[in-house]
């Protein structure tokens, strides 16, 4: 039997967290296929093919697969399923919506995010927003499993050369249409994926003061985000909230700015590689965690960290 | 038209997590429990949904033990009309709440059925997508608008990199993102009426549904520890640190 990942792609290239997802799949030590779904979707399949460690492509290049709908998406998956072990989609947004329908309509319970393989049964996954590491066994015959991208290595995209071969489309559950897309335009990286992060806090004291961090994201390419409390302050709108009830990161790079260190928004970036916290509160939470703690007004500070970084 | 609403208890967001020495689990005796978050937020949508005129009833539900009863009540004062909790001491997983949900939603017929995108304890993110796809029902997941109108819901998702908005048909399944709104503060009348509000109690044996886990948890450990760095004494050591010795810049 063999393992088949779900390929996310943008209908020209596939995204990052395939090839992490590949990975994750070729620890199962099973022949690993990759379902690339789309319209049009040519280019893709042969990117696909050449992912190192892939040893089939399946292709569903049909109009009904247009848009990445969960409700066209799952019955498709579904189908393929039943000739695998294990199902394998990428924790976007897009697996996140589509992953639990196929466990349901395969009554299996879906294993969420895993960052490790223990065994072909076994896997560990975080919980409590990474707060608590748990190590789960699956009862069920078929596994479907979202994967934690920032877990895994990328497999490498070339050096394979799988055959492709096309499927058939399979009817979608009704009742769902697409009426359209409005992607970010922010010449920012996205908050989730950025390899540099800088977060304001309450000690912004106001929202215009959030200006103070752009030239600094500007200049390391980093995304902006803030904490709790800036936002339950009116601060910042709420989708910049990094913490347990906002976004998870782990970036390269994390600067936590006028930010106290709360237990919820140190489970929104305890995993970056490197955190830089500065506060004028040397007793701040914050600096247990920082590998670099800078105590100091951020409104004196912020300008000479912005001059004394190079221009990209 | 009816909207259903799924509250879960969990530990309250500000409690820091301990791993039980023995790692089957997290520490749960003496701490503070709550509504999910973004449980809350989906008792709120359904609440404004009904009064801007386009709900007439709002029923709660959860599944958990009999405390789960204090969590209806928070969404009761909110401003849910009743609520019913399947009650049952076990462990229950996203699978098996979803087909308890599916049955309360055969029961009580909904046009819409509101959930948070995901409990912050086992942070699944699965309950409402598994429910839409038992019922055979469209979804609008990790919502951050709901509009109603003519039979359909028009829900803009929060998705990687931006925003994507679909139409269902209902009946249908949202599940809510931060942003979607931002839950009130129950008053003192609104808790103190709550209090009277029905709250029916079924034993969760009597939906049917077979609750046996279908994943074993092995072990519960402590993620590896960070330990706190250096502080640094101004800007060009830290700008130095950075390029030097993290190499991050």
């Amino acid at each position: 039997m063999s393992t088949l990942v779900f390929a996310e792609h943008d209908g020209r290239a596939l995204k990052a967290a395939t090839l992490n997802t590949v990975t994750a799949a070729i620890k199962l030590t099973e022949p690993v296929h990759l379902l690339v779904v789309g319209q049009g979707i040519q280019e893709v399949a042969s990117a696909a093919a050449q992912v190192a460690g892939v040893d089939k492509v399946l292709v569903a290049d049909n109009a009904v697969y247009a848009h990445p709908l969960a409700e066209v998406l799952a019955p498709l998956l579904t189908e393929l399923a039943r000739a695998y072990n294990a199902v394998f989609l990428p924790a976007t947004t897009t697996g996140k919506n589509v992953a639990p329908c196929v466990a349901a309509m395969m009554d299996v319970q879906q294993i969420s995010e895993i960052t490790a393989v223990v065994s072909p049964d076994t896997f560990v996954r975080p919980i409590y927003a990474g707060n608590a590491l748990a190590t789960v066994q699956s009862k069920d015959a078929l596994k479907v499993i979202t994967v934690r991208g920032t877990a895994f290595e990328a497999a490498p995209a070339t050096g394979g050369a799988a055959e492709i071969m096309a499927v058939e489309a399979v009817q979608p559950v009704t009742g769902a249409s697409f009426v359209g897309q409005e992607l970010a335009v922010s010449v920012r990286p996205e908050l989730t994926s950025a390899r540099v992060v800088i977060s304001g806090g309450r000690g912004m004291q106001n929202g215009d003061n959030f200006r103070l961090l752009e030239p600094i994201a500007d200049k390391l390419g980093a995304a902006i985000g803030a904490s709790r409390a800036a936002v339950d302050a009116g601060f910042v709108s709420n989708d910049l909230q990094v913490g347990q009830t906002g976004k998870i990161v782990a970036p390269d790079l994390y600067i936590a700015v006028g930010i106290s260190g709360a237990i919820q928004h140190l489970a929104g970036m305890k995993d970056s590689k490197v955190i830089v916290a500065i506060n004028k509160d040397d007793e701040a939470p914050i600096f247990q965690v920082a590998d670099y703690g800078l105590v100091g007004d951020l409104f004196v500070e912020l300008p000479k960290l912005s001059a004394a970084l190079p221009s990209p | 038209m009816k909207a259903l609403v799924a509250v879960k208890r969990v530990v309250d967001y500000n409690v820091k997590i301990r791993v039980k020495a023995d790692n089957t689990g997290v520490e749960t005796a003496n701490v503070k429990y709550s509504a999910n978050p973004f449980d809350e937020i989906a008792v709120e949508e359904a609440v404004r949904l009904k009064e801007a005129g386009l709900v007439t009833e709002v029923v709660a539900v959860s599944i958990g033990p009999a405390l789960s009863q204090e969590t209806l009540r928070t969404a009761l004062a909110i401003g849910a009309d009743r609520a019913i909790l399947v009650q049952t001491d076990d462990e229950i997983q996203p699978l098996a709440v979803a087909k308890i949900l599916k049955h309360l939603a055969e029961q009580e017929k909904p046009d819409l059925v509101v959930l948070g995108k995901q409990a912050i304890d086992d942070d699944s993110n699965q309950t409402g997508q598994m429910l839409a796809a038992l019922l055979g029902w469209p979804q609008g997941t990790f919502a951050s608008k709901v509009e109603i109108a003519d039979g359909k819901a028009t829900v803009t998702r929060e998705i990687d990199g931006g925003l994507e908005t679909v139409g269902l048909t209902l009946p249908a399944v949202v599940t809510t993102d931060l942003r979607l709104n931002e839950p009130r503060y129950a008053s003192l009348p609104n808790i103190m009426k709550a209090k009277k509000k029905p709250l029916a109690v079924v034993p969760v044996a009597d939906t049917g549904v077979d609750i046996a886990p279908r994943l074993v948890t092995l072990k519960v450990e402590e993620p590896p520890k960070r330990s706190a760095g250096i502080k640094v004494a101004d800007v060009a050591a830290l700008v130095d640190k950075l390029k030097n010795e993290a190499k991050v810049i």
